[in-house]
């Protein structure tokens, strides 16, 4: 690619986020735009880029919501889809939850590359929506070396 | 001071009873919880429903020990700040949380330096009765860990993006 890319580096609150923060070296060169559900970690998102040395990140965010909750995550489809209009991202790097998910499978639709990262948490098993991100995701990885397999997600490493 | 924390996405009642009775019972040590806004709400400690990132970090700081569910946004936090934690893990078939996960992650973490464990309320409160004893002294901190993931997970997401 002759530009710098664009991605979309998106993921719920929690360990999800604190994961996703530990790749911002995957990020240099590129330019980035962070989302997640608490407004609050807009401080977080620019000291993370800040602490790179790279230009300030884009901040968005969306409506949190778990899988019994299907009208929080309709709306939080909805928002995916005008997050990533706006955005127009070349690559959309998730940890989970659902919006990641959602992310990579509508952004397929705008050519968009994802790679998806499980979470550290899911030790045993992958998690639903990495399970079902599978067909949709470039590059596909568990952070569990026992869960790759033939037909499975890669494991490259961990956040640890 | 301990600082409690249940992470923001659901209740862990059988956490939070536990840890708000100890506190009922020792009135000298002070306590700060993060709970959420559904689910039982303390009567002995002060607590908050949500905290500011830089917030919750200096609630990390300021405590001598961490008392969490074992969720890994607040094991990675306690380990990024060298803080000493007991983890208790939600239960699948307790509604706690949406499968096993956390136990499996317990099962992993068990021996790790800087890291408690407790299966269960008693074994909670056994651990911090036994740490109070000794003022806290006992509650080994963590370990530095580094500030990214290895470079071969950070390696294969770049060739991604930048292909």
């Amino acid at each position: 690619m002759d530009r710098r890319p664009r991605v979309l580096a998106i993921s719920s609150t929690g360990g999800h986020w604190v994961q996703l923060l530990r790749l911002m070296p995957a990020f240099d060169g590129a330019d980035l735009v962070l989302a997640t559900s608490d407004p609050a970690a807009r401080a977080d998102a620019l000291a993370a880029r800040a602490a790179r040395g790279e230009a300030a990140p884009g901040f968005m965010t969306f409506p949190e919501a778990n899988r019994w909750q299907k009208a929080r995550l309709a709306a939080q489809l909805l928002r995916v889809a005008a997050i990533l209009i706006a955005v127009r991202p070349d690559a959309i790097v998730s940890t989970g939850a659902a919006v990641g998910y959602f992310a990579i499978r509508l952004g397929r639709l705008m050519g968009a590359k994802g790679v998806w990262i499980d979470s550290i948490a899911n030790v045993e098993e992958l998690s639903m929506a990495g399970r079902k991100v599978a067909p949709h995701a470039h590059l596909w990885l568990t952070q569990w070396p026992e869960l790759a397999e033939e037909g499975g997600p890669d494991f490259r490493g961990a956040v640890l | 001071m301990i600082f409690l924390t249940i992470g923001t996405h659901e209740p862990f009642d059988r956490l939070v009873r536990a840890v708000d009775g100890w506190a009922a019972r020792h009135p000298d040590v002070g306590l700060f919880a993060q709970v959420t806004p559904g689910g039982f709400q303390p009567r002995h400690m002060a607590f908050a429903h949500r905290l500011a990132p830089a917030d919750y970090r200096a609630r990390m700081d300021a405590a001598r020990l961490i008392v969490a569910h074992a969720g890994m946004g607040s094991i990675i936090t306690a380990m990024d700040r060298q803080r000493p934690i007991l983890v208790m893990p939600r239960r699948g078939h307790l509604g706690e949380t949406r499968n096993d996960h956390q136990w499996a992650t317990v099962r992993r973490l068990e021996g790790t330096p800087g890291i408690l464990v407790a299966d269960d309320a008693d074994a909670l409160l056994a651990r911090l009765d036994a740490l109070a004893e000794g003022g806290f002294a006992g509650a080994q901190s963590l370990p530095p860990i580094a500030p990214y993931a290895s470079d071969a997970l950070i390696a294969a997401i770049r060739a991604a993006v930048f292909s």
